[in-house]
């Protein structure tokens, strides 16, 4: 095993700063972009169920009139 | 048995198709990355000159590497959408490019953190790291340049002429360290010579490299879906697609 205890594991030999930063703000990009692409569909989808009412009001007032 | 791959160009099958693809891509990019990082954090040893500092390879060159290779990806299928005028080409070129410059950026950033302690420096205007930047710079374009635009197609032809132009800056990117005098060092790894670093290391390294691929399929293919029903929202098959989720 490298690492003697968790704390010299997080301090990555005096160097934690700049590992951990790099790690940090890659996960943080990652798990933002999956975020953003299922708030995108969301909001899609919600979008869609409104132009698809009114859709249905627009042919069901085509048929009564 | 003939397969007609032509049926995947159409918007519609490719929907279907990539739905079923998107789990299993994100899948192998979520235990590729486990592994990556255990042998990146618990088996490859500390470096003898760099220390622990070093454990940023692990996403610098990955990052670095994908940024490079999607904007080649982008500005191939963004040609084919011009050449071919076919949709999906350029509808995956678009959803290619935020991908790419989260690459990019993670790869600039990466390499801050990795050069404030060992060159003492956050940032250096040497080739490497310029060349890097004007990458970032052209996918900041291409995205800014489609936002701008307001039809989707004449958006598709604009932005696929900026990412072709482009193109040039990769080569100088890939041999901006043989070309001129920087700070950055060369290539660790090449086809043509053995890599120069530990085997635990260089595995490690390569793990985290297949991951990126992965993650990039699946983020890319989930976006692309978003973008298809964005701008086929009018046609009959989105609509029957519509009936059949509300069914459900």
């Amino acid at each position: 095993m490298i690492w003697e205890s968790w704390s010299e594991f997080f301090a990555m030999g005096g160097y934690g700063v700049y590992v951990w930063g790099s790690y940090i703000v890659t996960f943080a990009c990652v798990i933002g972009e999956v975020l953003l692409i299922s708030n995108r569909r969301r909001t899609l989808d919600k979008h869609y169920g409104l132009i698809h009412d009114s859709n249905k009001k627009e042919t069901d007032n085509e048929t009564t009139s | 048995m003939a397969i007609n791959w032509f049926k995947y160009s159409s918007p519609a099958s490719f929907y279907s198709l990539s739905g079923k693809m998107v789990p299993i891509f994100m899948w192998l990019a979520v235990v590729l990355l486990i592994a990556g990082m255990y042998v990146g954090f618990f088996v490859a040893p500390t470096d003898f000159q760099q220390g622990e500092a070093y454990r940023i390879i692990f996403i610098h060159v990955p990052a670095a590497w994908m940024s490079m290779f999607l904007y080649l990806v982008m500005a191939f299928w963004a040609g084919i959408g011009l050449a071919f005028n076919t949709r999906l080409s350029s509808m995956l070129a678009t959803a290619i490019a935020p991908t790419g410059a989260m690459f990019t950026f993670l790869a600039l950033w990466t390499g801050a953190l990795w050069g404030k302690p060992m060159w003492g420096t956050w940032w250096v205007w040497d080739a490497r790291l310029t060349s890097e930047l004007i990458l970032l710079f052209l996918y900041i374009g291409f995205m800014s340049l489609q936002a701008a635009i307001d039809d989707p197609r004449r958006a598709d032809k604009a932005g696929a002429i900026l990412a072709l132009v482009g193109v040039v800056n990769i080569p100088i990117i890939y041999f901006s360290v043989q070309w001129w005098n920087t700070l950055h060092q060369g290539a660790s790894v090449s086809l043509n010579q053995a890599p120069a670093m530990a085997t635990t290391m260089l595995t490690g390294m390569l793990i985290m490299v297949f991951a990126s691929w992965m993650y990039s399929i699946a983020v890319i293919l989930k976006r692309v879906r978003v973008i298809i029903l964005e701008r086929e929202s009018h046609t009959a098959w989105v609509a029957e697609l519509r009936k059949k989720e509300a069914a459900r």
